[in-house]
């Protein structure tokens, strides 16, 4: 492969630059072909240890904790919502029995107002019934002493007629004379 | 006094000879400094993680981030099928940038038998970028034609295009193609190569300026403050570069997957 091609080249070249010989060369140091097989056999090395060890154990490690930390996340939304719903609906159900007492509440304050409106009205009826009866009661006594009375004056009229004709005009007429003019006047 | 040579950092120096088959493959400071980042990466990667919290902390946090990081970039550039190449991706991501940062290090004083307290830069060397973006373009061709057979060779055919174009367009994007190896490897081998070239020529200067006497003491300070500003773009640079490796690979990977773009 490349890689061996290119250790190859690089032993070659670290064979003509320093003649066979490990020790450095005075070449620029990066340049120095004297380790460059060296360096990719360690390179190669640590490498591929390295690899092994991030892609085998470190790196499964890191993304495990990361997806056990967005499930966790998930699971507890999820618990959120679920705990979220359930007081919704708490708070719905308890809305509902809050209208329903109040409804009831209503009906009942109606049904009492009704109820004493109409007491009032077979009250007030019954007051007036009893009122008027009183009305006519007084009426019909009032007309009676009404009618007495002036039967009282008719009866006195006829003497007080008389009398008043004897003392003031001089005149000298009787109860009958003056009973008889009333009634002529009466007639009339 | 102070070494100033700013190409010493660069230097290989054997540990432990070993020789297979005429080879030379002694173990050197360049493979020490892969082994420490293959080692600290896997030990702080698993420290971090190994809590398993669901409230992540600190370290943990970091390695979710980079995690998602290098995910989102696979995803983005090469779909989800591309998700089949997040380990190889996640890798190189994190070993380039473990080099680079390592890399940082001018003095690495580390007490273990052999190995000198120079800060060493592995992607500092041609071969070591090289060999890498090998790996890459390995994976591209041999996925690409396992993949889709013939029709990989759609690639160099691009849909769309007047048929006389062909005559120009397909020796262009065979020769593109040809040179991702090259311009990816030297991309990321000459930014770390002149940036600590520059670092080590800067910070020579204070020394220089440090040793010629009283007053010029004094004047040291500037190519301090530019050794300091230097190393935070160092910095951003080790990180940059480890990312615009990771990314090209998963527009390369992309070819290999929807080769009839």
């Amino acid at each position: 492969m490349t890689l061996i091609a290119l250790m190859n080249l690089a032993v070659t070249a670290a064979q003509e630059a320093g003649g066979g010989e490990h020790e450095a060369s005075g070449a620029f140091p990066p340049f120095d072909p004297a380790y460059f097989a060296s360096q990719i056999f360690w390179l190669l090395i640590t490498f591929a240890a390295l690899y092994l060890l991030m892609s085998r154990w470190i790196l499964p490690r890191i993304g495990g904790i990361i997806e056990e930390r967005r499930d966790r996340i998930a699971d507890d939304l999820d618990a959120a919502q679920q705990i979220s719903a359930e007081a919704d609906q708490t708070r719905s159900a308890y809305e509902q029995a809050l209208a329903d007492a109040r409804a009831r509440a209503h009906n009942l304050a109606a049904e009492a107002k009704a109820a004493m409106d109409r007491e009032i009205a077979d009250e007030t009826a019954e007051v007036d019934a009893e009122i008027a009866a009183k009305s006519a009661e007084a009426e019909k006594t009032l007309a009676d002493a009404r009618a007495k009375a002036l039967a009282e004056v008719r009866n006195i009229a006829a003497p007080t007629a008389a009398e008043a004709a004897n003392r003031i005009g001089g005149l000298s007429v009787t109860e009958k004379d003056a009973d008889q003019a009333i009634k002529a006047l009466e007639s009339r | 006094m102070a070494d100033t040579n700013p190409i010493k950092q660069f230097e290989i120096h054997e540990v432990a000879p070993l020789e297979i088959a005429g080879l030379n493959l002694a173990f050197t400071n360049s493979a020490f400094f892969m082994l420490l980042a293959t080692v600290s990466v896997t030990l702080l990667m698993a420290l971090a993680t190994n809590k398993r919290a669901l409230v992540p902390g600190r370290g943990q946090s970091i390695a979710e981030i980079l995690y998602g990081f290098v995910a989102d970039m696979v995803r983005s550039s090469a779909g989800n099928e591309g998700l089949r190449f997040f380990p190889f991706v996640f890798t190189l991501f994190i070993f380039i940038l473990a080099g680079n940062m390592f890399g940082m290090f001018p003095y690495l004083p580390l007490p273990i038998p052999g190995v000198d307290n120079h800060g060493f830069t592995i992607t500092s060397h041609i071969i070591v970028t090289l060999t890498l973006s090998m790996m890459v373009m390995a994976i591209v061709v041999g996925f690409g034609v396992y993949k889709n057979g013939f029709k990989f060779l759609k690639l160099f055919v691009p849909a769309g295009v007047p048929p006389i174009l062909y005559i120009i367009v397909t020796p262009i994007e065979v020769i593109s193609f040809l040179s991702r190896p090259i311009s990816l490897s030297v991309r990321l081998f000459a930014n770390m190569l002149a940036g600590h070239i520059l670092l080590k020529v800067f910070a020579g200067f204070i020394v220089m300026l440090g040793a010629a006497g009283a007053a010029w003491g004094i004047v040291g300070i500037l190519p301090f403050a530019m050794v300091i500003g230097l190393t935070a773009l160092e910095f951003l640079v080790a990180f940059l570069q480890a990312y615009v490796f990771a990314i090209l690979t998963c527009i390369y990977l992309n070819d290999a997957l929807h080769p009839a773009h």
